[in-house]
């Protein structure tokens, strides 16, 4: 495949790039990736990605645009309340860029789905706000193999992760059962200062075109914690848990369970 | 070095910077190690910008001759991939 001359302007900073280059560009268009909500974390990594000219972007979103997501969720506007979210981000990135094709998916992501849908990508992108998806992303993407750039945001603090299964360290080595329901609190009970989510989601969107460059070093048995107030990053080290559940050398758990039992509604 | 022989030529009359490198670039990078490329231009910036950034990503100039009133010749050899 040969660039056109739109496409050497658009990509023309990246491909000046020693570590990029036209062959780098080229991974990139031909990269399929996979977003797990197009809320807070979804809109920024969406934009980055459709902006670099990443060539397929899944979507997943079964959640509706309210006035109250526009603080924070910057793929969306004001004329869109009330549309699907994937669609909504697919109408803001394919204007973006017509190099990309999103791909709404306007589902919830359970047990019985959501392998078939990661098998169809080469990376997946956790912007979720809640455990049972957590954990069901974290399961789906070991028993893949799928590299997993995961993303949590509250308040004013941030944390980013990227799981290469079996290389390094994945969510249950970390935190082993997701916490009891309500002993964490989401974004609707406690609030997120709205350019949050656009700092961590840029640091996923980052992970993410490094993982398709094979370029420097993923956030590989590494949580990132980004302190807003304080203006903070610390590298806290993970390594892989030899007796985790899912990732270690004798799995307890050899297929996705029910995840969902006692959580209340999930929304991005 | 009247004796090198291109293995590749490129005419980017016409392009300014950065896209006189972007083109070079991207020419080279098709090209096998040890390969020369030739860029025909007329931007003059470039004759200064180009073999500085080919120099940057490794690869070595063995030439940048005016030819006529506008026009330049850039001669690289690909070092490295």
């Amino acid at each position: 495949m040969d660039f056109t001359d739109e496409q050497i302007h658009r990509y023309s900073r990246h491909i000046i790039l020693p570590e990029v280059g036209g062959k780098g560009q080229k991974k990139i268009l031909n990269a399929k990736v996979l977003l797990v909500g197009a809320g807070g974390l979804g809109c920024p990594v969406g934009y980055y990605l459709a902006a670099a000219g990443v060539g397929t972007i899944g979507i997943v979103d079964s959640d509706t645009i309210e006035l109250s997501n526009l603080q924070r969720q910057i793929a969306h506007n004001t004329e869109r309340i009330g549309m699907n979210k994937a669609e909504s981000a697919k109408l803001t990135f394919e204007a973006l860029n017509t190099d990309v094709k999103v791909i709404p998916i306007k589902e919830r992501l359970n047990k019985d789905n959501i392998m078939d849908i990661i098998s169809q990508y080469d990376i997946v992108v956790d912007g979720s706000d809640n455990f049972p998806t957590r954990y069901l992303v974290n399961d789906a993407c070991v028993l893949q193999g799928k590299p997993l750039v995961s993303g949590a945001i509250l308040r004013f603090e941030g944390q980013v992760t990227t799981i290469i299964p079996k290389e390094g360290h994945c969510y249950r080595c970390l935190f082993e059962e997701p916490p009891p329901p309500g002993l964490v609190p989401s974004c609707q009970e406690a609030g997120v200062l709205g350019a949050l989510p656009g700092v961590v989601g840029a640091l996923q969107a980052m992970e993410v075109l490094k993982l398709i460059l094979e370029q420097g070093e993923p956030l590989k048995n590494t949580l990132l914690i980004y302190n807003a107030l304080q203006t903070e990053f610390r590298r806290v080290k993970i390594p892989r848990n030899p007796d985790c559940p899912v990732c270690g050398d004798n799995p307890t758990i050899t297929e996705l369970q029910d995840y969902e039992a006692d959580y209340c509604q999930m929304r991005f | 070095m009247q004796d090198i022989r291109p293995d590749k030529s490129i005419n980017i009359k016409g392009l300014v910077c950065p896209y006189t490198f972007v083109k070079s670039k991207l020419a080279i990078e098709e090209m096998a190690v040890g390969e020369v490329l030739e860029i025909l231009l007329d931007y003059p910036e470039a004759t200064r910008s180009i073999p500085k950034s080919m120099e940057d990503h490794g690869h070595r100039v063995l030439k940048v001759e005016k030819i006529n009133d506008t026009d330049w010749i850039i001669l690289v050899r690909k070092e490295r991939e």
